[in-house]
Formats: C-alpha cells, sequence, structure tokens
C-alpha cells in the first residue's frame, strides 16, 4: 500500500467520526439556536458594514478627535494645490484674493463686469446680503426689522464714493457686528456682489435720461 | 366501523388548507407593509436635534434662502451644513439671550462643532451628488417636501431605491427652470403640461437611457 492511500484512509476515518457526532449534535434541539444566532449575526454584520462603510462621509462625526469631528481644519499656512473655489484666471491674482491693488482697496475688479457678472452678483447678493441690506440696497433688511444693528445705506455719499474694494474687503474680512461671509462666498463672487452693489447705486440715484429711450417712453407714459 | 375523524376535522382541514395559502402571503404582506411603513423608512418622523431649529421660521418667516446655511448645494456632493459661525451672523445679536440658542453659543465658546443629526442619510453604497441635481433643475423640494412648513425637520420622501429610480426613469415631470430650483412653491405653469419637463430635459443634456444605469448611483 502506497502511503498517501494509508494517509487518505486515516482522513477518511476522522470524516466518519466526525460526521457521527455532527448527526448527534443536529439531532439535539441545541443546533436550531445556533444557526438562528449566526445567522441573524452574520445578516446584521454585513448590512451594517454596507450601510455604514468604514470611512467617514462630509460632516460625520468622530471619536477620534478631540472636538468630536471628522473633517479637520487646515493646518495655519496650508497653500492649497488646486483651489475648489474655481477661481478664474486673472491677471492680478492678489487682486482677486484681497482687493487691494498697490496697497489700496481697488476702484475696479480683477476681471471685466459684464452682464453674466452683475446676474451672478445679483443672485449672490439676495443670498447672502439682502437679509440684512435689503434688495434695495438701503440697510432695512428682515433681519434688521427683527432687531440686528442697521447697517449703513449703499445711497450715502461714503459708500457713492467708497472704492469697488472696499466692498470686497467688508464681505471677506466682515465689518463693525457683521461676520466675515469669506468662507461662503468664493472671491470672484464677492467681486460680483461689490459690481452688483454698484448697480444697485446707480439704479436709486438713477435720471430718467439715464434710460434708454423706450424705457423713458414708458415712463412718460405711465406719469401721463 | 366508527368513524375515524370527528365532523369537526372538516372544519379543521379546510382552516389548515386556507391558512396553508394565506398564510406566506400575509406573513409578505406584513413584512411589506413594515418596510414601507415610517418605522422603516423615518418618514415624517421628527428627529431629536441639539438645537430646536426651525426651517419655517427661517425659511418662510424671514425668507432666508437655503443657500444662505446650505453653500456648496449647487457644487458638491453634500449640500452643507452651517458652521455656528453662520448661526451667529444674525443670532450675536438676536435671540443672543435665548436658553434655547445655549448649544449654539456653547458650541462658538468651546471651538466644538453642533451634533445635528441627520435626516437624510443614504446608504453608504449609494453616491448622491447634490451639484448634479440642482444644475438639472430638480427643486429642493422634490425630494426634501416642503422644508418652509417643517417647524421641525423630518424626511418627506422614503429615500428607498425605488423612489430614487421613479424620477430617474421618468425625470420631466420633476425639472423646474434653474432659477425656480430653491423656489418652495413653484409649479408649472398650468398650461404647460408636460411640454416644460420635455423642453427643460433637452436643454440639459441628460440622457435618460443612463440615469437608471447601475454606476450612476452605485460606484
Amino acid at each position: 500500500m502506497y502511503p498517501t492511500s494509508s494517509f487518505l484512509e486515516s482522513d477518511t476515518l476522522t470524516m466518519r467520526s466526525n460526521t457521527l457526532s455532527a448527526r448527534a449534535w443536529f439531532a439535539s434541539d441545541r443546533w436550531s439556536r445556533w444557526l438562528a444566532a449566526g445567522v441573524v449575526l452574520a445578516a446584521l454584520s454585513g448590512c451594517q458594514d454596507m450601510y455604514d462603510q468604514h470611512r467617514y462621509e462630509p460632516f460625520e462625526s468622530s471619536t477620534f478627535f478631540d472636538d468630536g469631528a471628522s473633517s479637520r481644519p487646515l493646518v495655519a499656512g496650508t497653500v492649497p494645490r488646486t483651489d475648489p473655489r474655481n477661481l478664474p484666471d486673472v491677471d492680478d491674482r492678489n487682486l482677486l484674493l484681497t482687493g487691494l491693488k498697490d496697497g489700496q482697496p481697488s476702484r475696479s475688479a480683477p476681471f471685466p463686469v459684464d452682464q453674466t457678472v452683475l446676474e451672478r452678483g445679483q443672485g449672490r447678493y439676495r443670498i447672502y446680503c439682502a437679509p440684512c441690506h435689503g434688495e434695495l440696497g438701503d440697510g432695512k433688511g428682515i433681519i434688521v426689522q427683527r432687531g440686528f444693528t442697521t447697517p449703513p445705506s449703499y445711497h450715502e455719499d461714503r459708500l457713492r464714493e467708497a472704492p469697488l474694494g472696499h466692498f470686497f474687503q467688508v464681505i471677506t474680512d466682515g465689518h463693525g457686528v457683521m461676520y466675515s461671509f469669506a468662507s461662503r462666498v468664493a472671491p470672484q463672487d464677492r467681486w460680483a456682489i461689490a459690481s452688483y452693489i454698484r448697480a444697485l447705486q446707480l439704479s436709486q440715484n438713477a435720471k430718467v435720461s439715464d434710460l434708454p429711450p423706450e424705457d423713458q417712453d414708458k415712463i412718460q407714459e405711465a406719469s401721463k | 366501523m366508527p368513524q375515524v375523524f370527528h365532523p369537526s376535522a372538516n372544519t379543521l382541514s379546510r382552516v389548515v388548507l386556507f391558512s396553508l395559502v394565506v398564510g406566506p402571503a400575509a406573513l409578505l404582506g406584513l413584512v411589506y407593509l413594515l418596510v414601507r411603513s415610517p418605522y422603516q423608512t423615518q418618514v415624517r418622523v421628527i428627529r431629536e436635534q441639539p438645537v430646536q431649529f426651525s426651517h419655517e421660521h427661517h425659511v418662510n418667516g424671514l425668507g432666508i434662502d437655503c443657500r444662505f446655511c446650505h453653500t456648496s448645494v449647487e457644487t458638491a456632493s453634500a449640500a452643507g451644513m452651517p458652521a455656528t459661525h453662520t448661526c451667529m451672523t444674525c443670532h450675536s445679536q438676536i435671540w443672543a439671550d435665548s436658553p434655547l440658542l445655549e448649544p449654539v453659543r456653547a458650541s462658538l465658546k468651546n471651538q466644538e462643532p453642533l451634533a445635528w443629526s441627520r435626516v437624510h442619510d443614504l446608504p453608504d453604497f449609494v453616491y448622491f451628488h447634490h451639484g448634479i441635481h440642482v444644475q438639472k433643475g430638480v427643486g429642493c423640494v422634490e425630494c426634501h417636501g416642503r422644508m418652509d412648513k417643517m417647524p421641525l425637520a423630518w424626511r418627506e420622501k422614503p429615500l428607498t431605491m425605488e423612489w430614487c429610480l421613479d424620477c430617474h426613469r421618468n425625470p420631466e415631470p420633476r425639472l423646474r427652470p434653474k432659477d425656480d430650483v430653491f423656489a418652495m412653491d413653484w409649479e408649472p405653469p398650468a398650461d404647460s403640461g408636460l411640454a416644460l419637463g420635455g423642453e427643460l430635459l433637452q436643454k440639459s443634456h441628460m440622457e435618460v437611457g443612463q440615469l437608471t444605469n447601475c454606476s450612476i448611483c452605485h460606484r
């Protein structure tokens, strides 16, 4: 007899005795309980792992860090390799990010302001600014009506003469009781808002002769 | 020869036969009802939160836009939860002494974020991106319901796969012009029927057939 086959034979014997003890075990009623517990455990652990995988979702809490948040603040001095804010490609990047030109608040935006920019500015203004500054920019927004400190109207001379970069800076850094909006409004949107504030200022100080002829006609008809 | 079975065995056998057929069906039905019940889907179940924040007050009462707080909803997968800094933009002055807002002030003081309890939590094997839905013209209301009528937030829709697919198979009736995505009370123009949806669908370059590919949501 070859050594291998005897090896097999002994193996078969062990298997048989295993089967017998297994039969005895199955004959007792314990097995059903074990099976049920096993199935439930497997099902539960499987589901849980798939539903809550071992990774953090945005804003998920964490027991690992002291403040309980999985999202970490940036280390001071971090420079982004790619910018998630989709900054536009401009000549003067410093102006885009600080509002300063030659150390002074800039009188113009870092990119050409057209209808699209103004419309973007209008949209962003209505979301982030109008609650306090009002849709007209007169500083009588709903939050002010509910008791917040009244901001100055954009239509007073001081602000009508303020450079565009001033508005950019106020949005970026906050001013008085106004908090910074830098984390909520991207730099290009701050310029769009500042430009729209200019448009608001124009609209509240416009003369009839500033309007295109067809609008002048409409006003004349309405006033008849 | 005496009868083997008592006459009541007739009834018994009928009951047994009947329940053999109806029993499993009833059980399945019960499980089906349970899976669809708010117990499982959490629909209209208000969640405990660290602060009793009212969307009704902020959205309907004050007219604050969704994006004032959920700043990344147009561009990112997550809509964005406001930092405590955002709450304090107004509440540094308004309701500044209110005991209801104590957790907010404590959060600012201790530099510890508020731990809101998620109302809409998809399983981790589902990929979802807010930005693409907003860009293609799916209004907030389609999934979140009238947030402006919720004093405390609840989940309006079941967020089941079937529910997602309802729209992915047939997006037209749920599309709206981009300017109206954040409007809570937008209704399609009464006479437009499905024409508006069809038009928006074309403009958005959506391939409806592809919206049900597995990898659209499971990646």
